[in-house]
C-alpha cells in the first residue's frame, strides 16, 4: 500500500467517525418514525394496502416515472454503441433441462410478484427483475435474443413502462384530477395497469442490457 | 386544468417513448416535442411573472408526504434559457446527424431535456437525486454517440465521476432524512439548525454537487468528455447540464445551507472558483483543438459563478438580490453564449474535417455567419458590452469593492484577460487574406462537408441573444428575480 | 436501537470502502463494484432508519428509496459496463 493509499484510508477514517456520529446522534434524537405515521395512515387511501408500493406508485409516484425512463435511458444508451455481443453456444442437455424447468416457474413467480405486491411485499421491480433473470438464463443457455421478441416489439415493449404511466398521468389531468392523482375509486386498477405495463418493460430492459448491445432483429 | 410544471417534465418523456418505438419518424416527433416542451416551458414564465411561485404537489397528497414541483424567479429563468437553448440545439441537430445517428440521437435527448426541466423544478431532495441520474446516464450515453475511443472512454470516466458524485449526494440525503424526518426543501429548510447535521449532510450533497458542477479541482473529467461529444451534445453538456448542477449547488446553499453554516465554505467555494478561472482559461489559451477550448472555457465560467458565494455570503440583504441577478445574467448569458460556440464549432468541424484552431482559417473564412456567430459568442465569454456576462462582471467588480474584498475583483479582471487572448486568438484566423482555399488545404483530412444555410441559424440566434437581449433585457430580469425567496 | 445502530454504522463503512476502493483502484470492474458497495452502503444507511422497532411497521419511506435506488444503480451500471466492453473490444 502506498503512501497515497494510506493517506486516503485515514482521512476517510476520520470521515467515516464523524458520519458515524452524526447518525448515531441523528437516530437516537430524531422523534422515531419521521414520515412513517403519516405514510401509513394514509395508506388507505392509496388504492393498495402494500405500504411500500403505496410509497412507491402513488404518493411518490414521480419518483417511478424518472425511474423508469432511467431504466428507458440506460436500455437506449446501450442500443447506441452498437450491435450485441455474440451469444453463446447452444446449451448442453442437463443446462437445456434445467431451463426449461426454471424460466416458466420464473414467469409464474413473476405474475405472482406482480399481483400480490398490491397487499404484500412485492410489485412490479421485482416481477420485473424475475423476469429479466428469466432472459438472462436463457441468454446464456444459448439462445442469442434472450427470449425477448424481435423488431418493433421489443422497442415497443421497453417503452411500455414509462408510456403507461406518463399517459395516464396525462390523461388524469386532462380528466380534471391532476398529473399523477388517482382517484379512490380507481386507483387500485390504474397502479395495477401501470405496475404491468413496468413489470413487462423492466423484464425486456434488464435482459436486453445483458446483451450489451442491439440485437439484429431491432435495427430496421 | 393544466399543469404546466408537470408538463415540461411529462411532454419530453411522452415524446422520447414515441422517437424510441418509431425511430423512422424521430427527427419530426423530436422537434414538434421540442416545441411543445419549449411552449410549456415559457408558459412556466409566464406563470411565474404573473402570480409568484407556482407549486404544483404531484398526486394531490402535498408535503411532506408527496413531492412537489416548483418555480421560482431564478429556476424559471433558467428554465427558460435551457428550453430555448434545447430547442435551438433540436434544429441543428436536424441537419447535423445521419440517419444512423439520429435514431440513437433523439430519444436520449428527449430524456435529457425531460431530466433538465425536472431538475429545475425539483422541490424534493430525493427527486432531485433520481433526475441527477437520469441525467447523467442521457448525458453520457449521447457523449458517446460517435463510438470513437477517445468519446467512449471520456464519457464512461463522465459516468463514473458521476456516479461517484450522486452517491455521495444520496449520502447525504439519507442523513438529512434521518436527522429532520423529511425529504422537502422548504421544511428541511424549517428545521435545520445549525449544527454536525447541517455540516455532513451539506458536505456531502454539495460536494456530489460539485463533482457533477466540474468546480476546480473537480473538473478534470469535462473537456475530454465535452470536446470528444457530437457538437450538438457538447453544446448541451457544456452550456445546460454542468449549469443545471451548479443550480442545484446554489438552490441548496440559499434554501438550506447557508444559514446555517456561516461564510466560510462560502469562501472556499469563491477560492476554488478562483482557481476553475485562472486553470480554465490557461488551458483555454493553451487549447490546439476548438472544442477542447470551448470545454475549457467552460470550466473557466463556471468558475466565475462560483466567485458570487463569498460575497453572497458577505453581503447584506438587499445587495444579495442584485448579486443573485448578476449570478443569474451571468449563468444565462453563458448557456447561450456557449452553445452558440460549440454549435458553430461543429460546423467549422464538418466544414474543414477536423477542428485544429491554427488550421481553421480558410474554414472560418469561407463560413461567414458562423465566424460572425463565434465571435458574437466571444463577446459574450470574453464578457463585452452590451452582451448580458458584461452587466454581470461590472456588478461583481464593484460589489467586490464595495465590500472590500478586492481580491475576487482581481480574479474577474485576470480572467476577463485570459478570455480575450483565447477568444482572439481564435478569431484571428477570421482577418486573414481572401480565402484561397486550396484543394491541399481543405480536402486533405477527413471527409469535409458543405454547410448549408438553415442549419447556420440556430448557433446565430444564441450568440445573438447572448450579446444583445440578455444584455439589453436584464432590466426585467431583476424584476423576475424579486420573486425568488431571499 | 442497537440493531439500528449497526446497520447504520455498517452502511457507513460499506459507503467508505466503496469510496476507497473507487479512488484506489485502476481497472473498470472494480471501480464499479466500488461504486455498487457504495449504494449497497447507503441502502444500509435507509433500511436502518426505517427501522422502528419489533413491534411496529417500518416506516415505508425509506424502502421505497432503497428500492428506487437499486434500480438506478443497475441501470447505471449496465451502461457503465457496455461502454466498458466497447473499450475493450475496440483495442482488438
Amino acid at each position: 500500500m502506498t503512501l497515497r493509499h494510506l493517506f486516503l484510508l485515514g482521512t476517510l477514517a476520520v470521515i467515516g467517525a464523524a458520519l458515524a456520529w452524526v447518525f448515531w446522534d441523528a437516530v437516537a434524537v430524531q422523534a422515531p418514525g419521521r414520515l412513517a405515521d403519516l405514510a401509513l395512515d394514509r395508506v388507505p387511501e392509496s388504492g393498495v394496502s402494500n405500504p411500500v408500493t403505496a410509497v412507491l406508485l402513488n404518493f411518490r409516484a414521480y419518483d417511478t416515472l424518472l425511474e423508469l425512463a432511467v431504466l428507458m435511458a440506460a436500455i437506449l444508451g446501450i442500443w447506441s454503441t452498437g450491435p450485441d455481443v455474440p451469444g453463446f453456444l447452444p446449451a448442453g442437455e442437463v443446462l437445456e433441462k434445467l431451463t426449461a424447468a426454471i424460466v416458466p416457474l420464473l414467469i409464474l413467480s413473476a405474475g405472482y410478484l406482480l399481483w400480490v405486491g398490491g397487499h404484500a411485499p412485492g410489485g412490479a421491480f421485482q416481477a420485473g427483475a424475475l423476469l429479466g433473470a428469466a432472459g438472462v438464463i436463457l441468454r446464456l443457455s444459448g439462445r442469442p435474443d434472450a427470449g425477448l421478441p424481435l423488431l418493433t416489439w421489443l422497442r415497443l415493449t421497453i417503452v411500455l413502462g414509462v408510456l403507461a404511466f406518463v399517459a395516464a398521468a396525462l390523461v388524469l389531468m386532462a380528466a380534471g384530477y391532476g398529473f399523477l392523482t388517482f382517484p379512490l375509486a380507481v386507483a387500485k386498477w390504474v397502479i395495477l395497469a401501470i405496475e404491468s405495463a413496468a413489470t413487462l418493460a423492466i423484464g425486456a430492459t434488464l435482459a436486453a442490457a445483458y446483451l450489451a448491445g442491439e440485437p439484429l432483429g431491432v435495427r430496421t | 386544468m393544466i399543469d404546466w410544471l408537470a408538463l415540461t417534465v411529462a411532454l419530453p418523456l411522452l415524446g422520447s417513448v414515441l422517437v424510441a418505438a418509431i425511430p423512422a419518424r424521430s427527427p419530426g416527433i423530436g422537434m414538434a416535442t421540442g416545441l411543445l416542451t419549449t411552449t410549456a416551458a415559457l408558459s412556466v414564465g409566464v406563470l411565474i411573472a404573473h402570480a409568484g411561485e407556482p407549486r404544483s404537489d404531484l398526486g394531490g397528497w402535498g408535503v411532506p408526504l408527496g413531492i412537489a414541483l416548483q418555480a421560482d424567479g431564478l429556476s424559471g429563468a433558467l428554465l427558460v434559457m435551457a428550453n430555448l437553448v434545447a430547442l435551438g440545439i433540436s434544429a441543428y441537430a436536424l441537419g447535423y446527424f445521419a440517419s444512423g445517428l439520429r435514431r440513437h440521437f433523439w430519444p436520449l435527448w428527449l430524456l435529457l431535456w425531460s431530466s433538465l426541466n425536472a431538475l429545475f423544478l425539483a422541490a424534493d431532495v430525493f427527486n432531485i437525486y433520481v433526475t441527477l441520474e437520469l441525467l447523467g446516464i442521457a448525458a453520457a450515453a449521447l457523449g458517446a454517440l460517435t463510438g470513437g475511443q477517445a468519446a467512449i472512454a471520456a464519457n464512461l470516466r463522465y459516468l463514473l465521476v458521476g456516479l461517484l458524485g450522486s452517491m455521495t449526494y444520496l449520502l447525504g440525503v439519507a442523513i438529512l432524512y434521518t436527522g429532520l424526518g423529511t425529504l422537502d426543501l422548504r421544511l428541511a429548510a424549517e428545521s435545520l439548525t445549525p449544527g454536525p447535521l447541517a455540516w455532513t449532510a451539506g458536505a456531502l450533497m454539495l460536494g456530489g454537487l460539485l463533482l457533477k458542477a466540474a468546480l476546480f479541482p473537480l473538473h478534470f473529467w469535462l473537456p475530454p468528455a465535452h470536446a470528444q461529444a457530437p457538437a450538438p451534445v457538447s453544446a448541451a453538456l457544456s452550456a445546460l447540464v454542468v449549469k443545471a448542477a451548479f443550480y442545484l449547488v446554489l438552490r441548496l446553499w440559499i434554501d438550506l445551507f447557508a444559514p446555517v453554516v456561516g461564510p466560510g465554505p462560502g469562501i472556499l467555494l469563491g477560492a476554488l472558483g478562483a482557481g476553475g478561472v485562472i486553470w480554465g482559461s490557461w488551458r483555454a489559451f493553451r487549447s490546439e483543438r476548438l472544442k477542447l477550448l470551448a470545454a475549457y472555457s467552460t470550466v473557466a465560467q463556471v468558475g466565475y459563478l462560483f466567485l458570487l458565494f463569498p460575497l453572497l455570503a458577505a453581503a447584506a440583504l438587499p445587495k444579495q438580490q442584485e448579486l443573485l441577478g448578476a449570478l443569474l445574467l451571468l449563468a444565462l448569458t453563458h448557456g447561450f453564449a456557449k452553445a452558440g460556440l460549440f454549435l458553430s464549432a461543429g460546423l467549422l468541424q464538418k466544414h474543414a474535417g477536423h477542428d485544429r484552431i491554427a488550421e481553421l482559417g480558410p474554414a472560418i473564412r469561407s463560413l461567414p455567419a458562423v465566424a460572425f456567430a463565434m465571435g458574437l459568442a466571444g463577446v459574450a465569454l470574453v464578457g463585452l458590452p452590451p452582451s448580458g456576462a458584461f452587466i454581470a462582471k461590472w456588478i461583481l467588480l464593484t460589489e467586490s469593492f464595495a465590500m472590500d474584498r478586492w481580491w475576487w475583483a482581481l480574479v474577474v479582471l485576470v480572467g476577463t484577460l485570459m478570455a480575450s487572448a483565447y477568444v482572439f486568438r481564435l478569431l484571428e484566423n477570421a482577418f486573414g487574406p481572401a480565402a484561397h482555399l486550396d484543394a491541399v488545404e481543405l480536402g486533405g483530412d477527413v471527409q469535409t462537408e458543405k454547410i448549408g444555410r438553415m442549419i447556420q441559424a440556430p448557433a446565430l440566434l444564441m450568440a445573438l441573444v447572448a450579446v444583445v437581449l440578455l444584455g439589453l433585457g436584464a432590466e426585467s430580469l431583476w424584476g423576475l428575480l424579486g420573486s425568488s425567496s431571499p | 436501537m442497537a440493531t439500528q445502530l449497526l446497520f447504520g454504522l455498517v452502511g457507513i463503512i460499506l459507503f467508505l470502502l466503496g469510496v476507497w476502493s473507487f479512488l484506489a483502484h485502476r481497472p473498470l470492474l472494480r471501480k464499479l463494484i466500488a461504486l455498487n458497495v457504495m449504494g449497497a452502503g447507503v441502502f444500509h444507511v435507509l433500511v436502518a432508519v426505517a427501522y422502528r422497532g419489533l413491534e411496529k411497521t417500518p416506516d415505508p419511506i425509506p424502502h421505497a428509496l432503497v428500492l428506487t435506488g437499486i434500480v438506478v444503480a443497475v441501470s447505471a451500471t449496465a451502461l457503465a459496463l457496455t461502454l466498458g466492453q466497447r473499450l475493450e473490444h475496440e483495442d482488438d
